[in-house]
């Protein structure tokens, strides 16, 4: 017996060749417009230039988009996804020939026949199983074991929405499954059966089923088949699973400036002329950012690792997407036209102040997504806005104060800037004059000039460049803050000033390279001063002059300790310096040097540097350090070394409220080295 | 609803190491930085809400050199409608008296129905600059006042007493209120702020647009006579205590211990 085939059967006396194209052409249409109308807001966002580095971001987008390779930093979530998009991926093939048998009963795609076609089609059965599997895992997962990164704190949630979706790609896989195996049983078959395991596997269940009723259930699996995929198609760009769409563009543009602040408005000569400054409405972000909310998949990882959102703070990055897309749908609706939300304003009711100060920009939310949304720059963009309102939090008024006044947050004068290096045993610290030369600068900063325990570190660093035979300088009152923090911040004219002001200073002398220990300042100089100067953390001139035999080390101070090393932000996350400071130390000998569980890439923020030092938040229910501190406890270390003053001080705080006082000690790679040198 | 703000320019001394000019009658200020007063700084917080509140205008003005522009040019990037310097090299080493008196002269001259001061300045903490103006102005006056609101005609107002009591008061306008810090959170004022405002021009006041000479500013026109400025000396029983953080604090532990405070 053959079956007929859905092609062949007309639907209430409608050829289904015209039903196949009423529903092709109704899906398509209302697809169509409704991503014009996504993409219609895109244009009114402000321009972001992301269309250079094509190889560059070809490679991002082969790697990360279709290789997923981010995904497996949650191993089983990971693992569960990229079976689902390679599956999607086998699949959309066949989607197009089951659209196409709408139309003609023996629709093939062109190449895909003879041989060719029965290859496809056993690991199409294959796929089906796999994903069907998937999807039931998949809800499994979130029915019962609930993973909390999955929730929405403070909303009304889209939990539900998940379900939909692995709901109709659930039924999609049935239907699929239905109308072959209704196809197999009325057919002759010599191949065995696992290479058709899914075919079988329905086939079985239709064994019994009278022929009449089974030439229904094929051509109804047929036919829900399509309206469950065109559903799906058009349920995509209204869900969270837009992503589906864009998740590869998003990759593809992807933010290729690492560590630097993009400018106020990009194609602006002047910002300061500009009628506002930062952004309080989601046309002021850029098409690229409105791109990510649309991107956003709801996975939660950006929030499970963000240190704000772990210790209580307002802040959960994945919400800011989330809260953003919901309000941009509701803004421009896909039927109608924009609304006016007066009285709900995205930057301030939306998205709350707190929220927005919260971030310690450590970078950790956009490390983890796997399609690389981003989060700081649009948080300092949230910033500078809410700056120009004057809406900066106390506690860092007077900090931001000092800065503009006295080049330092301390509210030092400037004549004090160099006080440090008076008086050092056994080397002389020089300050280099404009027109003078030096082999390195040494960059202090103001925390190695002004803050007294991290004087200490500069001291320890002119040592070794002295003990070493560097020729090294300081730049002394002419030195400036470095203005890391203070662009993150937001106050963009004030970074500008601080800047300039050491571009100047750079500019004035001459010298072959910047060296500094805090990863702050080797961070802002290095990508954000829009002029370019040679610039290395003190761990990567440490490495170079143990390689080169000019610092040897003896393991007296260390004792066979068992030391961790703690990844500051900005020199690990931003600038990919992981491996020079965990050289340095395994330089010194019987350093019994051991990683904790959150290391490299994955490190966790201290709670910021800079300024953010004196911001003051409300809502938190313990610290950062102290959290980073037990961390450490965990894996049984007796030393912690970090290579960043502000990280050095959040963590010997934390030292001290943890009652680890005496049992762990907190030092600086630059100190670990002095004290270790024979 | 016309508000007068006053503003004071003074040097910072929080962090700095301070000694004594000669002459003992001074501190040394030439490497001092100088701010506005952050009492003064709640104050104009204060007049531009309460113009946002109800509309009207804010004018700022300080009895303050040159320099002080810049102080005067935050205040109208704080949302202050314009900004006044009085100034005059004889104004120097004025007292209280003479601050008042040109403000009082200054202010006569114009509709208002608010004048608002910081109560103290950090620098001398004087706190008669408020009273006084008030007195000169013929109209009631309040200091330490930690929340305001206008109606009828009217200031209602809340002040901070001793022992943590607050005590709710009225009072016709117009009036001189001397608020304390912390009524309310004053703005930040960015460099683009500043930058907006540029171009206002800020006139220098001098003494014959005040109807005042050079004998009734400066030290001639002064009330207050400084006889001498210095350190304390160590007195009886005072330690100064030396050496490192570690050091001191064992140091201090040990003293709390042997007074039998720990
Ligand atoms: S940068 Fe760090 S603190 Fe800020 S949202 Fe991302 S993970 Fe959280
Ligand atoms: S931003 Fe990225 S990591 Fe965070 S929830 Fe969205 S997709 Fe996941």
């Amino acid at each position: 017996m053959t079956i007929l085939e859905p092609a062949n059967v007309p639907l209430a006396g409608v050829p289904a060749p015209s039903v196949a194209l009423i529903v092709l052409i109704a899906s398509l249409s209302f697809f169509a417009y409704v991503m014009w109308k996504r993409i219609d807001l895109l244009k009114r966002c402000a321009p972001d230039p992301r269309f250079s580095d094509v190889s560059q971001r070809i490679k991002m987008m082969v790697l990360y988009g279709f290789g997923q390779l981010r995904q497996p930093r949650y191993l089983g979530a990971g693992i569960l996804h990229i079976l689902l998009f390679a599956g999607f991926m086998i699949l959309s093939l066949r989607s197009l020939t089951l659209i196409g048998r709408g139309f003609s009963a023996d629709f093939h795609l062109p190449l895909l026949t003879g041989s060719a076609a029965f290859v496809y089609d056993v690991i199409k059965d294959y796929t089906v199983l796999v994903v069907l599997v998937v999807c039931l895992i998949a809800i499994a997962r979130r029915a019962i074991w609930k993973p909390q990164r999955y929730a929405h704190p403070g909303t009304s949630g889209h939990e539900g929405e998940a379900y939909i979706i692995l709901g109709l790609v659930s039924a999609l896989m049935v239907t699929d499954m239905i109308y072959d195996g209704s196809a197999f049983i009325g057919e002759a078959h010599s191949e065995p059966w696992y290479l058709f395991p899914a075919t079988n596997f329905a086939a079985m269940f239709m064994k019994s089923v009278p022929s009449q009723a089974l030439e229904q259930l094929h051509i109804g699996g047929y036919w829900a088949h399509i309206l469950f995929f065109f559903g799906l198609l058009n349920y995509l760009p209204i869900s969270k699973h837009f992503h589906v769409i864009t998740a590869i563009p998003n990759v593809y543009f992807a933010n290729l400036n690492h560590g630097k602040i993009k400018p106020v408005k990009y194609g602006v000569d002047d910002w300061m002329e500009l009628e506002q400054c930062g952004v309080n409405d989601l046309t002021g972000f850029t098409w690229k950012h409105v791109l990510d909310f649309y991107s956003c998949a709801d996975c939660g990882r950006c929030s499970d690792n963000c240190p704000a959102n772990i210790v209580g703070r307002a802040l959960s990055p994945k919400m800011i997407s989330i809260k953003a897309r919901d309000y941009a749908y509701a803004k421009y609706p896909v039927f109608g036209t924009p609304k006016d939300f007066k009285d709900k304003k995205l930057v301030g009711d939306i998205i709350t102040e707190d929220e927005i100060w919260a971030c310690t920009t450590c970078g950790a939310c956009e490390q983890e997504c796997p399609i690389f949304i981003e989060y700081i720059d649009k948080i300092v963009d949230m910033r500078r806005y809410l700056i120009e309102q004057g809406a900066l939090p106390q506690s860092l008024q007077k900090p931001l104060q000092q800065i503009k006044k006295k080049g330092n947050a301390y509210g030092a004068v400037k004549s004090k800037r160099s006080a440090w290096a008076k008086d050092i045993e056994g080397v002389e610290v020089r300050e280099l004059k404009k027109g003078e030369n030096a082999e390195y600068l040494f960059f202090v900063d103001s925390c190695g000039s002004f803050d007294p325990r991290i004087q200490e570190i500069s001291k320890s660093f002119a040592r070794i460049l002295g003990k070493s035979s560097c020729d090294f300088a300081i730049l002394g009152q002419d030195e400036n803050d470095s203005g890391n923090e203070v662009r993150r911040i937001g106050e963009e004219g004030l970074f500008e000033q601080v800047s300039e002001k050491n571009i100047e200073a750079f500019e004035a002398r001459n010298f072959r390279q910047i060296v500094t220990f805090d990863p702050h300042a080797f961070n802002v100089i290095k990508n954000d001063y829009p002029k370019k100067f040679p610039i290395s953390h003190c761990s990567q001139l440490l490495s170079k002059l143990i390689r080169e035999n000019k610092i040897k080390f003896s393991g007296e101070y260390l004792k066979g300790r068992v030391v961790t090393y703690h990844d500051p932000c900005y020199l690990g996350r931003h600038n990919n310096v992981y491996e020079e400071p965990r050289f340095v130390i395994n330089s010194i000998p019987g350093a019994r040097f051991r990683d904790m569980e959150r290391s490299r890439s994955r490190s966790f923020c201290c709670s910021g540097g800079g300024i953010m030092l004196w911001y003051e938040n409300e809502q938190e229910t313990q610290r950062m350090g102290e959290r980073r501190v037990r961390m450490a406890q965990e894996i049984g270390a007796q030393v912690i070394v970090t290579a960043c003053p502000f990280c050095l001080i959040n963590l010997e705080d934390a030292i001290k409220t943890t009652g680890n006082e005496g049992k762990i000690e907190v030092i600086d790679l630059v100190e670990l080295a002095d004290r270790s040198m024979s | 609803m016309k508000i007068i703000a006053c503003m004071k320019w003074i040097p910072d001394t929080s962090e700095a190491e301070l000694s004594i000019a000669s002459g003992g009658k001074d501190i040394k200020k030439d490497d001092l930085d100088y701010d506005l007063n952050d009492w003064d700084r709640f104050a104009i917080e204060e007049a531009v809400q309460l113009k946002e509140k109800y509309e009207g205008a804010v004018t700022v003005v300080s009895v303050a050199p040159e320099d002080a522009e810049e102080m005067l040019r935050e205040c109208l990037a704080r949302g202050a409608d314009e900004a006044f310097q009085i100034w005059n090299d004889s104004f120097e080493g004025s007292d209280g008296f003479v601050v008042a008196k040109a403000l009082a002269e200054f202010i006569k001259k114009r509709p208002f129905d608010l004048v608002l001061t910081g109560t103290l300045a950090e620098d001398d903490g004087g706190g008669q600059v408020g009273g006084m103006l008030a007195a000169m102005l013929g109209v009631p006056s309040a200091t330490l006042v930690s929340r305001i609101e206008i109606s009828d005609g009217k200031a209602k107002f809340r002040r901070e007493l001793e022992g943590g009591l607050y005590e709710n008061v009225e009072m016709g306008l117009p009036a001189v209120i001397s608020v304390a810090t912390g009524l309310n959170e004053p703005r930040f004022v960015s460099i683009r702020a500043v930058r907006k405002v540029a171009s206002v021009d800020i006139p220098t006041v001098d003494l014959d647009e005040l109807g005042m000479n050079e004998n009734q500013v400066g030290m001639e026109g002064s009330k207050i006579v400084i006889e001498k400025v210095y350190l304390p000396p160590e007195g009886e029983g005072a330690e100064i205590i030396k050496g490192s953080t570690e050091e001191a604090a064992a140091r201090l532990a040990e003293i709390l211990k042997e007074k039998g405070v720990l």
